[in-house]
C-alpha cells in the first residue's frame, strides 16, 4: 500500500496535536508504519497550526510531497483553505462548520463560498462543533467527531476500532468518556 | 518493544535507557518537550532534572555533575548553544569524567524562533566536539543511547542536533528496557585540578589531547554502523550523500522518481569518516550533497574528492537552498538535474490568487492575556517617537498587529544594552520591554551596564509568572522549582533595586490607572527606571483554578 497522506489544519487551542497522537497511535494499532510531523511553539498562541500524518506499508518522509493528499482535515473554515494548496483532483477535504475569527481575516460566509467552490464535490462539511456543543457542551471534542466522521464514512482507512483503542490509549481517564462519545456521535 | 514517540520523546527514553542522573537546560522550542519530560519522570525514575536559568548554566551544572561522576544531558534549542559555547569550548579540553550528551535543535526555516537561522552544526568546528545527527525518533533513541557511549570511551561530551522535523516528529520507535534505581544516585567530586583547571601552559596540552581523541573518534566512527552505505547495487555513476532528515527526503525522492543511487548516510557529522567518503565517491561521476542549511558537508566532501576524485561533480549548495528546510520536491528537483530524468511539480488545481488573499493569522495574545493590559496603555503614554527595544518570550507579540510597537528585537535580554547604546547614542526617549524569563535568564548583565554606565531609559518588564511562551516552564520568580519543589522567589524588584536602580515599582497592570500614573512619572526621571508589571499569565490562572477544583 502506498502512504495514506492525511494534512490536518487548525489554530492554536484546538487540540490538534492530540488528534494527531491519538491517528498515529491508531495506524500503529492497525500495523501500519507511520510517520508525522507537526509544529509547536509560535503557532501556539492562536496562529495557524499544521500537522502531517502518514501510514502505510513503509513510510519515509515526515512531510508530504507534491499535492499527494489523500484528505486534507480542518477543524476551521479558513484554516482548511490555506491548506488546499496540498490538494489534487482526489482529494478529500473534510471541514468543520466553524470560524475562528482573528483581525483582518474575512467573514466566515465568504470563506464557505470560496471553500465550495474550489472543493466542489470532495467537500465534507460537518457541524462537529455545533453538535459537540448541544450534544455535550464540549466544543473542544469536536476534532475527535471529526476523526469519528472521517472513518465512519471510509474517508480514511482505519477502522474505528482503532480509533477508538487508540482514545483509549492517549486520552487521560478523566477526558476519556466525552472524547468517545464525540468519535460515536459522529455515527448518526 | 514498539511505540509512537516524538523524536524529543525517543531522546529522553534513550537517556534512560543508557542510566542518564542528572539532566538540565533551559527551554525553547523545538526543544522544550525534552526538559518538560524529564522533569514529569524524574522523581519516579531517580533523576535529578532542573531548569536553569540559562544554557550557559544548565551546562556548567552538568559540567559539575559530570566531574562528580554522574551522567548527564543538557538540553536547550540551537541559540542556547551561542550562550553556552563559553563553557562549550573549555569543557572540550577538560573533557567529561561520566558521560555527558548536549541536545540542540535547531529550526530551520525559523518556524517558531526569532533571531537567526543558525545551523548549529558549525559549533563542532569551533569546539572540536563530536556531533551526531539523527534523521527520526528511532535515530534519536539509538544517537543518544550511542552518544552516552562515545562519551564514557573517551572522556569528551558529545552533541546530538536536531532539528524541528526531527524532534516534532513522530515515528514508531523499538525502544529498550530501562532498568535503574528509584533512587538519586548520589556522586562522588574527586579532585583534579590537572584535569578540571584549563589554566596556561597546561591548555596547550589539553588542546593536543583533544585533538588526539578527535582522530581516535574520527577511526570509530570510520567503523559505525551509523554512517551507512545503501543501494549499491544500482546505478554506480550518481551517488548522495546526505544527513538528517534530508536522508529521508532523498528515499522519499527514490521512490517519487524510480530511483535507485548509492546513498552513503552520514550519522557522524563530526568528525567525518574521511576514509568511507573517500571509498564513496572514488567510483562516481557525480554527487549530489544533500543537507540542510549550511553547506558544511559539501565543503568537506570537495576537500577530500581533490585528491580520490578529482574530476568528480558536486553538487550541493548550487542546486539545494540554504535559506529554509529541505522538502522532498527540492530533492526531487536537485536529482533531475543530476539524473536527467524529468520531475515535474504538480500543477496548482486552485487559484493560488483567491488563497493568496487570505489575510495571514499571526500570532496573538491569548484572550485574557495580562499584556493586554500593558501594550496599549504604554502605547498611549509614550510620546510620540518613543523608541521601543522588543526582547524574546510573549512579549515578542508587541510587534505584531494591532500593537506594532518594536523597534528592535534580537535575542534573550538583549534589548537592555541596544536600549542603553541608542540611549547613549542619542538621548532619545526608550522603553524597554522584556518578561521575567527573559529577566533572569540574560536580563540582569545588561541591567547592570544601564545602571552603571549612567543610561537613561525605562524598562517595563512584563511579569506573568512563568516562562509562558515556550509553554510553561518554572523560572526563579515563581517560588516552584522544574520538579515542584517549593524554593525561594527571586523578586525582580529587589534584584532591580541591588543593580541600583533609583526608580522601582511593581504594580498590577489591570490598575489601569496606578499603571499609566507610573509609566508618565517615571518617563520625567533622569537615569534606568523599572516598573514590573505584575499579573499571572491568564492560561495558567485558568488551570491552577481547574487543578484546585
Amino acid at each position: 500500500m502506498k502512504p495514506f497522506n492525511i494534512i490536518l489544519s487548525g489554530v492554536g487551542g484546538q487540540g490538534l496535536i492530540t488528534l494527531v497522537t491519538i491517528l498515529d497511535q491508531a495506524c500503529l494499532n492497525e500495523g501500519y508504519d507511520v510517520r508525522s510531523s507537526e509544529l509547536h511553539g509560535l503557532s501556539q498562541r492562536g496562529g495557524s497550526v499544521q500537522a502531517h500524518v502518514r501510514f502505510g506499508k513503509k513510510v519515509y518522509s515526515p512531510l508530504i510531497s507534491n499535492k499527494k493528499t489523500d484528505i486534507i482535515i480542518g477543524l476551521e473554515t479558513s484554516e482548511a483553505l490555506k491548506s488546499i494548496m496540498y490538494a489534487n483532483e482526489k482529494t478529500k477535504i473534510l471541514v468543520n462548520d466553524n470560524s475562528v475569527p482573528y483581525l483582518g481575516g474575512l467573514p466566515k460566509k465568504e470563506l464557505l463560498e470560496t471553500l465550495k467552490k474550489t472543493a466542489k464535490n470532495n467537500l465534507y462539511l460537518v457541524s462537529a462543533s455545533k453538535i459537540c456543543e448541544e450534544k455535550l457542551q464540549k466544543e473542544v471534542v469536536s476534532g475527535m467527531y471529526i476523526l469519528g466522521y472521517a472513518c465512519y464514512k471510509k474517508l480514511i482507512p482505519l477502522t474505528i476500532e482503532s480509533l477508538l483503542k487508540a482514545t483509549e490509549q492517549v486520552i487521560p481517564t478523566k477526558y476519556l468518556e466525552s472524547n468517545k462519545k464525540a468519535v460515536e456521535l459522529a455515527k448518526l | 518493544m514498539k511505540k509512537i514517540l516524538l523524536g524529543n520523546e525517543a531522546i529522553v527514553h534513550g537517556a534512560l535507557e543508557s542510566g542518564v542522573d542528572f539532566v538540565s537546560g533551559y527551554p525553547g522550542c523545538p526543544s522544550a518537550e525534552i526538559g518538560e519530560e524529564f522533569l514529569k519522570i524524574a522523581k519516579e525514575n531517580g533523576v535529578y532534572s532542573e531548569w536553569s536559568t540559562n544554557e550557559k548554566v544548565a551546562l556548567e551544572a552538568a559540567i559539575g555533575a559530570s566531574f562528580s561522576g554522574l551522567k548527564s544531558l543538557v538540553n536547550m534549542k540551537s541559540f542556547g548553544i551561542n550562550v553556552c559555547s563559553d563553557s562549550l569550548f573549555p569543557l572540550a579540553y577538560t573533557g567529561t569524567k561520566a558521560p555527558m550528551v548536549i541536545v540542540v535543535a535547531d529550526d530551520p526555516s525559523c518556524w517558531s524562533s526569532a533571531q537567526s537561522e543558525q545551523d548549529s552544526r558549525g559549533y563542532a568546528y569551533l569546539s572540536h566536539i563530536p556531533v551526531l545527527e539523527p534523521a527520526d525518533p528511532q535515530e534519536c533513541r539509538d544517537f543518544t543511547k550511542l552518544g552516552f557511549e562515545i562519551s564514557e570511551k573517551f572522556n569528551i561530551p558529545v552533541i546530538v542536533r536536531t532539528t524541528t522535523r526531527v524532534s516534532h516528529q513522530r515515528a514508531v520507535v523499538e525502544i529498550g528496557q530501562i532498568t535503574r534505581s528509584r533512587q538519586l544516585k548520589k556522586g562522588n567530586f574527586v579532585k583534579n585540578p590537572h584535569q578540571y583547571c584549563t589554566m596556561p601552559p597546561r591548555v596547550l596540552e589539553m588542546k593536543k589531547e583533544l585533538l588526539e581523541k578527535i582522530n581516535k573518534i574520527e577511526k570509530e566512527f570510520e567503523k559505525s554502523k551509523i554512517n551507512k552505505i545503501e543501494n549499491l547495487a544500482g546505478n554506480k555513476k550518481i551517488g548522495v550523500i546526505t544527513s538528517g532528515i534530508p536522508y529521508l527526503y532523498v528515499k522519499e525522492s527514490f521512490e517519487e522518481m524510480s530511483l535507485s543511487l548509492p546513498v552513503l548516510k552520514l550519522g557522524t557529522f563530526y568528525p567525518v569518516p574521511k576514509q568511507k567518503i573517500e571509498n564513496f565517491i572514488k567510483g562516481l561521476k557525480k554527487l549530489l550533497v544533500a543537507e540542510e542549511l549550511d553547506g558544511y558537508l559539501e565543503k568537506e566532501i570537495i576537500q577530500i574528492a581533490k585528491e580520490v576524485n578529482p574530476k568528480l561533480e558536486i553538487f550541493g549548495k548550487n542546486v539545494l537552498p540554504e535559506v529554509g528546510e529541505l522538502n522532498t520536491e527540492k530533492i526531487c528537483l536537485a536529482l533531475a538535474r543530476l539524473t536527467g530524468k524529468k520531475f515535474a511539480l504538480s500543477s496548482d488545481r486552485v487559484p493560488y490568487r483567491m488563497i493568496g488573499q487570505i489575510p495571514r493569522r499571526y500570532p496573538r495574545l491569548c484572550d485574557g492575556c495580562p499584556y493586554w493590559n500593558i501594550f496599549p496603555v504604554i502605547k498611549k503614554i509614550a510620546p510620540g517617537g518613543t523608541i521601543f527595544g522588543g526582547d524574546i518570550g510573549c512579549n515578542m507579540m508587541a510587534g505584531l498587529p494591532p500593537h506594532n510597537m518594536q523597534d528592535y528585537l534580537f535575542c534573550m535580554g538583549a534589548s537592555f544594552g541596544i536600549s542603553h547604546g541608542v540611549s547613549k547614542a542619542t538621548g532619545q526617549k526608550i522603553i524597554s520591554i522584556m518578561g521575567d524569563g527573559t529577566f533572569f535568564h540574560a536580563g540582569i548583565p545588561g541591567l547592570i551596564n544601564a545602571v552603571y554606565n549612567k543610561s537613561n531609559f525605562l524598562i517595563v518588564i512584563t511579569d506573568n509568572r512563568i516562562t509562558a511562551m515556550t509553554g510553561h516552564q518554572q523560572n526563579p520568580g515563581m517560588g516552584k522549582t522544574g520538579m515542584g519543589e517549593d524554593t525561594i522567589e527571586i523578586s525582580i524588584e529587589d534584584v532591580a533595586k541591588s543593580c541600583g536602580v533609583k526608580y522601582v515599582k511593581t504594580l498590577d497592570p489591570a490598575n489601569k490607572e496606578e499603571f499609566e500614573n507610573t509609566i508618565k512619572d517615571f518617563l520625567t526621571k533622569d537615569g534606568v527606571s523599572v516598573i514590573i508589571a505584575k499579573h499571572i499569565c491568564s492560561l495558567l490562572e485558568r488551570r491552577q483554578k481547574s487543578a484546585s477544583n
